[in-house]
């Protein structure tokens, strides 16, 4: 039997579309898959070694259920985004849901590859020591040579 | 039923148990038993899609009081 392959792009660098790439990740090299991910614009957030910066906002956010109707000019108020991060992650523990931490280091683990996209570290000056060691630098070209061979390729 | 290895991931939710249920084997050699222990109910088809993906067979799933027992076999 041939090694089934996946690969997931990741753009988005909150709290609440972390979770796609990382649960997928993980859970497709325990069923056997080789798995790369490649991390791109605000997605390379999600490859700092420091986690507890990433965020979820209510703002332009309509679809996340909150425990009070609460108007756009409310959730534009400071400290908002805080608050929503801490009760979000307040609810992803109570429901026994892993951190953004223990998922990623899941995936390490199971030799899922992460690709940091180098013009994104150029454009945003990122300091690559602020990244994990575990990731390679790379572009297009290089993901694109995983990827055209894949069984699923996901854009999150 | 008899098992060699037990993990309880009672209170884990998705992707955790198959997660730990894949640790968990990687230790184990071919042939031997896993009993796994869950309350997320997503686990009960997810348990399944693993063994049917990997190849390790599912031997049997018992539930009691929104406890789900799992006995998985290595291949």
């Amino acid at each position: 039997m041939t090694t089934k392959k996946m690969a997931i792009i990741a753009t988005k660098g909150t709290l609440d579309m972390a979770y796609p790439p990382f649960i997928l990740a993980s859970t497709a090299a325990a069923l056997g898959y080789e798995v790369q991910v490649f991390f791109t614009f605000y997605g390379l957030q999600l490859l700092r070694k420091d986690l507890s910066d990433v965020m979820i906002s209510p703002l332009a956010n309509p679809a996340m259920p909150m425990p009070v109707p609460m108007p756009v000019m409310v959730q534009m108020l400071p400290g908002m985004e805080s608050m929503a991060t801490m009760m979000m992650k307040q609810k992803l523990k109570k429901h026994g849901v892993a951190s953004l931490t223990e998922l990623r280091d899941l995936c390490l683990e199971a030799e899922v590859k992460f690709i940091a996209c180098q013009m994104t570290v150029d454009l945003f000056e990122f300091d690559k020591s602020e990244f994990i060691e575990q990731c390679e630098y790379g572009g297009a070209a290089m993901f694109l040579g995983f990827a055209g061979d894949t069984d699923i390729c996901l854009f999150v | 039923m008899n098992f060699d290895k037990e993990f309880d991931a009672s209170g884990l939710s998705c992707p955790l148990p198959i997660l730990k249920t894949k640790k968990s084997l990687n230790d184990m050699t071919s042939g031997q038993v896993l009993k796994l222990i869950a309350t997320d109910c997503g686990a009960v088809k997810d348990m399944q899609a693993f063994a049917d993906q990997t190849g390790n067979p599912l031997l049997a799933t018992e539930e009691a009081n929104g406890v789900y027992t799992f006995y998985m076999q290595k291949k």
